[in-house]
């Protein structure tokens, strides 16, 4: 699927209550969004904020109507402070699609776990969708600190057959970390990851000691986003150093077994 | 001005270009990343990313720190090797209207010179672009671009395995960076290119750590453009070889301002990871300056300052 560097306009914001926003974007001379899997990622230009000279990578939360991009954007630095502020009408230059998303392909009958800590979780809202659209059974693990990082987050998880919330201090859903959730207990053919790295290592050890099918979403640090700075590599067993840009952001556990080690 | 308006330049020894602008090294990969977005084929020409004897797996994450306007990197010339590039990625760049420039590294003397003696029979390889200016290598690369007899014998040696146009790529961390453009033109350069990375360092405060894994890295983007400006202009008053500029070019008024300095091409870096358009975009810019001013040849620009 090309590449393609295009001016969108902002139609949409939702703040949520854990401060992060949940954005609509529809390119700005009305044409269609090119084919978009669960998994990609786009990088946003960021105008009128020097120290944010890179572009931002931000993984895709939903596509909707052929039209509509969605981001769950948390504002962590200047850049994402910045594009979270934006109000609507507002023109942004978006690449898309970037990365090698997640595995859908024939999963009829699969059981799938999606497991996703904080606004990490966001592609998993745009995956629910495809494997239910495919046939799989899908449940949706969602993690945060407290209620708040969830709160509003579980209603984008329509589609999904079942949903459950693990926060850190109990204040929603089952007390602990995402891992300690009582669904890991139960059978998975497929396990989805998407979420804060060490919740990722943890989710995939589990899945390693299980047999358990499982790919995980990773977060390096970016520059380009086109495989081209080789800033933001991988250790892979199979094949050394990696963009995580171009051959991921989403690998098979059975790729990363020093990086679940590290 | 209505006429055809000449944008091509001549580096010397074969290497002609349809227009000044090159990409850098290490920021256009091998062309293909950017074929979604731009016809390669306007281009002035690519440099492909630094290639080394043996295959690399660069330095360790994190490599990468953005800073004001800037960033700060320290891949460690991750790379297959020249035998992959000669089987795997030669083949791929060789129907291209654009000069395709491989840009040579190494840690010693020999790789530098077994590399070059690899890629001369590749014939559509009408240049090589020598990096004696690595910042992020631990033996090697800037230590032969930071002393005079350094950079004088890495470039003789590759004189003589390289039949073709030979551009050497120098480093602005050094005193007196003209010293070292003339020792390479002595021993046989037909160009150089300036400026490589400045060696930088970024500290994250609340962790009390540096930035990136390497704790040094080299800094490109607009923040060092009048650095480089400055270097070129001195450059070019002091070698009788052409002189390519590069260091923060976003538009193509920052490419006039080298070409004004006294480059004869340009190339763009770190502007390719923010735009991936940016070449075209100065391209056409560069037309539109000219038509604009009524000049007929990109070259009546050269070194007017």
């Amino acid at each position: 699927m090309p590449k393609i560097s295009k001016d969108f306009i902002l139609t949409g914001r939702r703040m949520l209550p854990s401060g992060s926003c949940l954005m609509t974007f529809v390119t700005a001379d009305g044409s269609e969004l090119p084919e978009i899997a669960p998994g990609q990622f786009v990088e946003i230009k960021i105008d009128d904020v020097p120290s944010a000279m890179l572009r931002r990578p931000i993984s895709v939360c939903d596509v909707r109507y052929g039209t509509e991009l969605i981001l769950f954007v948390k504002p962590l630095g200047q850049g994402t402070h910045h594009l979270v502020s934006m109000p609507e009408g507002k023109k942004v230059n978006i690449v898309v699609p970037l990365g090698h998303g997640f595995t859908v392909g024939d999963c009829k009958g699969q059981r799938c776990l999606l497991a996703g800590g904080g606004v990490g979780a966001a592609p998993l809202v745009y995956l629910t969708r495809a494997l239910k659209q495919a046939g799989a059974t899908v449940a949706v693990v969602l993690g945060g600190r407290s209620a708040s990082d969830v709160e509003g987050v579980n209603s984008l998880y329509e589609a999904a057959d079942a949903v459950v919330v693990s926060t850190d201090d109990g204040s929603a859903g089952s007390k602990g970390v995402v891992t300690l959730n009582p669904i890991f207990n139960g059978q998975w053919d497929r396990i989805y990851c998407c979420g804060p790295t060490p919740m990722m290592k943890a989710v995939a050890r589990i899945a390693r000691d299980k047999s358990t099918w499982c790919e995980v979403s990773l977060e390096n640090h970016m520059a380009c986003g086109l495989g081209a700075c080789l800033c933001c590599v991988e250790h892979t067993d199979d094949h050394g150093n990696v963009c995580v840009c171009t051959e991921g952001p989403v690998f098979n556990i059975k790729r990363l077994e020093s990086w679940m080690e590290k | 001005m209505d006429g055809k308006i000449n944008l091509s330049v001549d580096l010397g020894a074969g290497l002609k270009l349809a227009n000044p602008v090159l990409t850098a090294s290490g920021t256009f990969g091998f062309g293909h990343e950017y074929s979604d977005f731009i016809d390669l084929n306007r281009l002035g020409g690519f440099i492909v990313k630094g290639t080394t004897l043996e295959p690399r797996q660069g330095n360790p994450s994190p490599r990468m720190a953005e800073t004001p306007s800037g960033m700060i990197n320290a891949v460690g010339l991750q790379n297959k090797g020249v035998d992959y590039f000669i089987e795997n990625i030669y083949p791929t760049l060789t129907d291209f209207d654009s000069e395709v420039i491989v840009n040579v590294s190494g840690a010693k003397l020999d790789d530098y010179v077994a590399v070059a003696e690899k890629l001369s029979p590749l014939d559509k390889i009408h240049a090589i672009e020598v990096n004696i200016s690595c910042p992020n290598v631990k033996a090697g690369g800037m230590a032969f671009g930071t002393t005079t007899a350094g950079a004088s014998e890495v470039t003789s040696a590759i004189r003589k395995a390289w039949p073709r146009h030979l551009m050497v790529k120098l480093s602005p961390n050094v005193t007196d960076i003209t010293e070292i453009a003339l020792a390479v033109e002595g021993a046989g350069a037909d160009s150089v290119s300036l400026i490589n990375t400045l060696l930088a360092m970024d500290i994250d405060v609340e962790r009390r750590r540096p930035r990136i894994s390497t704790i040094t890295g080299g800094l490109s983007g607009p923040c060092v453009r009048p650095i480089a400006v400055r270097m070129v202009w001195q450059v070019a008053k002091k070698v009788g070889i052409p002189v390519v500029g590069l260091g923060g070019i976003c538009n193509a008024d920052d490419a006039l301002q080298f070409i004004m300095a006294g480059a004869t091409a340009v190339q763009i870096g770190t502007a390719n990871f923010i735009d991936p358009t940016t070449t075209i975009k100065v391209i056409d810019g560069l037309e539109d300056y000219c038509r604009r001013h009524n000049i007929s040849d990109i070259n009546e620009l050269k070194g007017i300052i």
